[in-house]
């Protein structure tokens, strides 16, 4: 494509971009709302076969979803409710109940939010009123009085169920299942969350009224479905307005899929892990390169975000230190070399440190102690150092114990890129016997 | 009679004794004279007269007949009686029988066998009138003493009604006319809630009424706090009474103003009501505030508006109610014309409060029976010339007179609607209402809702919009739109029986427990006394459902008389949100009143160690028995202490998982009071599980016989859950139903059990290992190697990084960096596939894994 040709297209293509950029963003950003489903075909017939039964034959049951953190939980129950309520025999016929382990740290506040949530007649408004054990007596009495063929079924989610098994004698459990498994108000009991040991948790009669259906979310694809994944959330959709480019669009992804470096980067990500919240948090990066001079993704976006997002934090904080931060830095690596991770003070850094001027430094200048002090406590404060108990009134700050928070090897790679390092510090981070 | 309930009250015999017994060393007495210390009145009871009995339900004392009086041996009063009984006794599925609507103060006269008809004399209240009337006859309209008025027209003895004998129906209104003339003839001994000190009030009246302009003012501080304080004064002392023991009388009146039932009423008749109302009620409220605001609230021509109880004791909310409603009735009439009218009105209200309080001291030596008759045709001369003066206001009584009959017409809820609606114009927080409406033991709006329907004469027609207030709140769940589908396939149907909640017509293999508890309760039916019964086993054992199987038995058999009957109480630690809330719930099944946890106790404790007439067997289930522990194990202690009393006619059976738990968690005293009878549920063998599935199954063929044999087997090995084992059937039917092609009928084979059972059973450890990045299962790898190393099962992530960076160099792979090894770290944990400390140490943070070490190999090695 030659250069003019480009120019001309660039005026047109601004809203083209813009609208590329809105699509991409909302789809990589919000990926419980619209985004498709990978990889869980059967836990989504099971699960909308099992909230349909509800809806339908009202028919109690209790499930959980279980998978690890991005997995795609949430986005499965959406889905299959969005689907749900799309379905004629199941509009209006839904109550549904929310809870999330975060927000109800107890049940009392669980109860008042069920409450709230149903519009039960003690509700005026957004206040229950009542005490939490006249709340818990009405909502039981309320959800025994209904029946399978008449009352309407409630649909209750709890997400981070794992928190909720923390509370006093799992008394909301205890009570959601129990109404689950005997004639009442029909019920279903979803739960979510990413702790695999979760049955465990459940005391031994909470445990026996919950049904055991486990719905495993386990992100168990391929690196070729990967690639497949990465190809469909970066495609424009076919209802785009500006067909030319939608398809110009299309090939250059096609073949960003199929180059060797994209190729290898996605390898990288997906060795370290395979949830697609990681692939959207890299696409997102690489998206947003794309400008209106700069309309199509390359392979070199793709390799810069992957650069940031696999940068190390704590070798980042290094490079910004002076030259006697580096020192002291070093120093401790020295200490923890020689006695094997043991703790150490302040005092003991300095000693090392002054070995280091006294002996070898040429290019350093000796400083004072209260400027090492100094230059220790900043440390402090980036966390680089950490004390093993809280500073207390009495202890001296020089002999409280530390501990270094950076492994030798990142110190090493630190040191190799920080600009205008005198050379006798490297040699001295190299061997602490190199002075000898 | 408000009055007794503070004042300590004496009970002497009246004159000699008639008769005596020198054997039994018994002598009866013809009357019995209540004397009161305060208000220094006496009431005389004869034999034959009809009196309220202390009940459960204070608001709701029992009505019977005196048939004889006697002092015992050992110098108690007795009384021996004929019961009457109200509506509320008669339990809720007979009630259909009467085929009729009963009125609040209709009563049967009561033939149930079994009732002990012989009472303490300490717990006569006061006598009433019971008249008999004939049934199609309407009950006569009496506004006058109408709390103290029974009617009697049928009888019940248990199963149906009958119409009353024409030889008890002469005997009952020979009572009754004995009555009258001893009332008439005696002076000495006019009912004591008639005279009362009138005085003070009528001045009070006077006061008020020639200042009409301070109405608007006071009305506006009426609900005010300082009425909730009195009342809460009051039933301090009612609590106080309680506790010591003082055969008090602690009744709550339903004093309604007499004049409800008549519909429309326009200005002339107000103030004839006003003056009826006014003599019923004003002698009872020793607050003259309270009386002076509605008196004259009413004079100044709005529609009639009777206020309703004035009974003390009620919760506070029920008088905000009332102020509430006063505030109504002046909203309604235009403003300015109000204040003008009563500017006219001035001298007339001066004539008329003159006029009553004549009147007001005529009762004090007048017969009260009388009184009502000749006070109202001096009220109607006044009120002929009030007439004019109002007739410009008439609109507005036939407005509120068509809003009444429109909203008359709902029935029982009618009231709690009103209450609900009138709250919301109140100006105080409904939270506090609630709470005193708690504390003071209201009772359930819908339990009396004949005592309150008539007690309304104007209502606003509900405005729509406005929130409800949830005071008399329904607990109910919407009713879907859809109807359920009923099932289609035999799968279906199957998996439909295969429901836990699904209750079988029997219960299979428990019929040996069954009929243990079954004898148990039965014996202890029969002979009238209490007991304990402790039931242990391992969740899914069929406890509950047993127990309530033999409930639903014995409640057949006492429904076709072949035991007493019982009532029948089931609270849940589970479902309580701490321990001492047990006794609220068993309080509100028992008597239907709500009160906090510690009168709670106090009440059952009392209602349990005293003897009481009519009482029934309770038979108290407390499942999750564990739950109810206490640091001081005060509320299993006292559960299990009440059974042993002598009255208590209780019988508890106690269930929880575990077989040791007396010995384990109860104090010495505890476990000796639940005594030794125990039974424990053992877990279902696989022949027993096979029998429970197949006979839900009965007549459906959905399950291949070798399948049921397989899951019976699996379950029972493990837990011997019956829940389980339903659950892996239902969930192999969903397996066939997926798994099946086109509508071609099959049956659930053993591919689809073993399917489910893998479902449920197998770890998912493995798999979520398995399905792990590669950096996460390297991660695992070199977790496993640095454990080698040290020989300790815990390490730094520093450690492990160094065996992570040397097995990705082995692999050819870029090595992570720190922060993505804390990235996956932390990924692990969330997992809780390691177990890791808090973060914030960073390197240091040290990682122990959460299954063995061969299962992460084995996970790890089959690739």
């Amino acid at each position: 494509m030659s250069k003019r040709k480009l120019k001309e297209s660039s005026a047109e293509s601004a809203e083209c971009i813009s609208l590329v950029q809105k699509i991409l963003r909302e789809r990589l950003c919000h990926h419980c709302a619209a985004g498709k489903l990978f990889g869980m075909e059967q836990q989504y017939r099971h699960l909308l076969e099992l909230l349909r039964r509800t809806m339908v034959h009202g028919e109690s049951n209790s499930a959980l979803i279980i998978g690890p953190r991005g997995a795609g939980k949430t986005a499965l129950l959406n889905h299959v409710l969005k689907d749900l309520r799309e379905m004629k025999q199941v509009t209006e016929n839904l109550l549904e109940v929310h809870l999330n382990g975060l927000l109800q740290t107890n049940d009392k506040v669980a109860l008042k939010e069920i409450t709230r949530q149903l519009q039960l007649e003690n509700v005026v408004g957004d206040k229950i009123f009542g005490s939490f054990a006249e709340n818990l007596a009405f909502l039981l009495e309320a959800l025994r009085r209904g029946n399978r063929t008449s009352s309407c079924p409630i649909l209750f989610v709890l997400d981070e169920f794992d928190l909720f098994v923390h509370h006093k004698n799992q008394t909301l459990l205890y009570n959601l299942f129990d109404i689950s498994q005997s004639a009442q108000t029909p019920v279903t009991v979803i739960g979510l969350t990413c702790r695999q040991d979760i049955l465990e948790l459940l005391e031994k009669r909470v445990k026996s009224r919950f049904s055991h259906r486990q719905i495993y979310l386990m992100n168990s694809f391929d690196f070729k479905q990967y690639i497949k994944i990465f190809k469909t959330q970066l495609s424009l959709p076919d209802d785009f307005p500006d067909e030319s480019f939608a398809q110009k669009w299309n090939n250059n992804i096609q073949h960003l899929s199929e180059d060797k470096t994209v190729q290898d980067v996605l390898q990288n990500l997906f060795h370290h892990t395979k949830d697609l919240r990681s692939l959207h948090l890299l696409l997102m990066l690489a998206v947003s390169a794309v400008t209106v001079h700069h309309p199509l993704l390359t392979a070199a976006d793709l390799q810069e975000a992957s650069r940031q997002h696999t940068t190390d934090s704590k070798a980042n904080i290094v490079h910004g230190l002076s030259v006697l931060e580096i020192c002291l830095i070093i120093a401790m690596k020295h200490l923890n070399d020689v006695y094997d991770g043991e703790p150490f003070n302040f005092q003991m850094v300095y000693n090392e440190f002054q070995k280091f001027i006294q002996r070898k430094a040429h290019s350093m200048y000796n400083f004072e102690k209260p400027v090492v002090m100094k230059a220790f406590e900043h440390l402090l404060q980036l966390e680089l150092v950490k004390p093993l108990e809280r500073p207390s009134v009495r202890a001296q700050r020089e002999y409280l114990l530390m501990k270094l928070l950076l492994d030798s090897s990142q110190i090493m790679d630190a040191l190799q890129v920080y600009p205008n390092c005198p050379t006798d510090v490297k040699q001295w981070a190299a061997s602490s016997l190199s002075w000898l | 009679m408000n009055t007794r309930q503070q004042s300590k009250l004496i009970y002497s015999w009246y004159g000699k004794p008639m008769s005596s017994d020198r054997k039994l060393r018994t002598s009866q007495y013809k009357a019995i004279l209540i004397t009161s210390e305060s208000s220094r009145t006496e009431t005389c009871i004869q034999l034959g007269d009809f009196i309220l009995v202390e009940g459960v339900n204070a608001d709701q004392p029992y009505v019977a007949q005196l048939m004889d009086l006697y002092e015992d041996g050992a110098q108690h009063k007795r009384a021996v009686v004929q019961w009457f009984c109200r509506l509320e006794e008669i339990p809720q599925n007979k009630r259909k029988l009467l085929k009729r609507e009963i009125s609040a103060q209709e009563v049967f006269f009561d033939q149930v066998l079994g009732y002990d008809t012989d009472i303490a004399a300490e717990t006569i209240i006061k006598s009433i009138m019971v008249l008999p009337l004939h049934l199609g006859e309407e009950l006569p309209i009496i506004t006058l003493n109408k709390e103290q008025t029974f009617y009697v027209k049928q009888s019940w003895d248990g199963k149906c009604f009958k119409v009353l004998s024409p030889d008890t129906f002469s005997k009952l209104k020979e009572a009754n006319k004995k009555r009258g003339v001893i009332t008439n003839s005696s002076k000495a001994f006019i009912p004591s809630d008639i005279i009362t000190p009138v005085k003070k009030e009528t001045e009070s009246v006077v006061r008020s009424a020639t200042k009409p302009k301070n109405i608007d003012m006071e009305i506006e501080s009426k609900h005010s706090a300082s009425k909730s304080s009195l009342a809460k004064e009051r039933h301090s002392q009612r609590v106080a009474n309680n506790d010591i023991k003082t055969p008090t009388a602690r009744k709550k009146l339903e004093l309604n103003s007499p004049s409800r039932s008549k519909g429309r009423l326009l200005g002339c008749e107000v103030l004839s009501l006003l003056d009826d109302d006014c003599d019923a009620v004003a002698p009872l409220v020793p607050s003259a505030t309270k009386r002076k605001v509605k008196f004259t609230s009413e004079i100044l021509g709005s529609p009639p508006k009777i206020p309703c109880s004035n009974d003390k004791s009620k919760s506070t909310s029920e008088t905000a109610e009332h102020c509430q409603r006063f505030s109504d009735t002046i909203r309604l009439s235009p403003y300015t014309k109000v204040k003008d009218f009563s500017e006219k009105d001035k001298n007339l209200h001066g004539k008329d409060d003159n006029l009553s309080l004549v009147e007001y001291q005529k009762p004090s030596s007048q017969s009260p029976l009388l009184t009502p008759r000749s006070r109202r045709t001096c009220a109607q001369k006044t009120s002929a010339l009030i007439a004019e003066q109002i007739s410009p206001l008439k609109s507005h009584g036939k407005l509120a007179a068509e809003e009444d009959d429109l909203s008359g017409s709902d029935s029982s809820y009618s009231s709690s609607s009103e209450e609900e609606e009138e709250d919301d114009d109140v100006p105080c927080t409904p939270e506090k209402k609630t709470k005193s409406s708690r504390i003071f033991s209201t009772p359930k709006s819908s339990r009396k809702p004949a005592v309150h329907t008539p007690a309304k004469t104007l209502k606003k027609t509900p405005l729509p919009g406005t929130p409800r207030t949830p005071r008399n709140a329904t607990p109910e769940i919407p009713r879907r739109i859809q109807a359920a589908q009923e099932p289609a396939s035999v799968l279906e149907e199957a998996r439909l029986r295969l429901h836990v909640s699904a209750i079988p017509e029997s219960l299979p293999c428990r019929e040996e427990e069954f009929q243990d508890i079954y004898n148990f309760v039965e014996s202890k039916l029969i002979d009238g006394t209490g007991g304990c019964m402790y039931i242990s086993g391992v969740p899914g054992t069929g406890k509950t459902a047993t127990v309530h199987e033999v409930i639903r038995c014995l409640q057949q058999a006492a429904e076709n008389d072949e035991l007493p009957p019982f009532q029948f109480v089931e609270i849940n630690g589970m479902k309580l949100t701490d321990p001492h809330q047990a006794y609220v719930q068993i309080l509100e099944f028992l008597t239907g009143q709500k009160v906090t946890a510690t009168h709670a106790a106090v009440l059952l404790a009392k209602l349990f160690s005293t003897p009481g007439p009519k009482r029934k067997t309770t038979v108290l289930i407390v499942d999750e028995l564990d739950l109810l522990w206490t640091r001081k194990q005060n509320v299993m202690y006292n559960l299990f202490d009440w059974p042993t009393q002598k009255h208590s006619k209780l019988i508890i059976l106690a269930i929880a998982n575990t077989m040791d738990l007396p010995e384990r968690i109860m104090m010495n005293r505890v476990a000796s009071r639940l005594g030794l009878t125990r039974m424990s549920f053992q877990p279902y063998t696989y022949k027993q599980l096979q029998q429970i599935i197949s006979s839900r199954l009965k007549g459906v063929k959905a399950f291949e016989e070798d399948a049921v044999q397989l899951v019976s087997r699996k379950v029972a090995a493990l837990s011997g859950d019956a829940r389980r084992c339903l659950d892996i059937c239902r969930r192999a039917t969903e397996i066939c139903e997926f798994a099946r092609q086109k509508r071609t009928q099959e049956i659930v084979r053993m591919a689809h059990v073993t399917e489910a059972i893998d479902e449920m059973f197998s770890s998912p450890y493995v798999n979520a290992i398995r399905n792990a990045s590669l950096h996460e299962q390297i991660f695992l790898k070199a977790i496993l190697a640095e454990f080698r190393r040290a020989g300790v099962e815990e390490a730094t992530v520093q450690q492990v990084y160094q065996h992570h960076v040397a097995l990705c160099r082995m692999e050819g792979l870029q090595s992570p960096t720190v922060s993505e090894i804390m990235a996956i770290c932390s990924r692990l944990g969330a997992c809780r596939l390691l177990l890791v400390e808090a973060s914030n140490k960073y390197l240091h943070m040290r990682v122990r894994l959460n299954l063995s070490q061969d299962d992460v190999m084995y996970a790890l090695r089959e690739e």
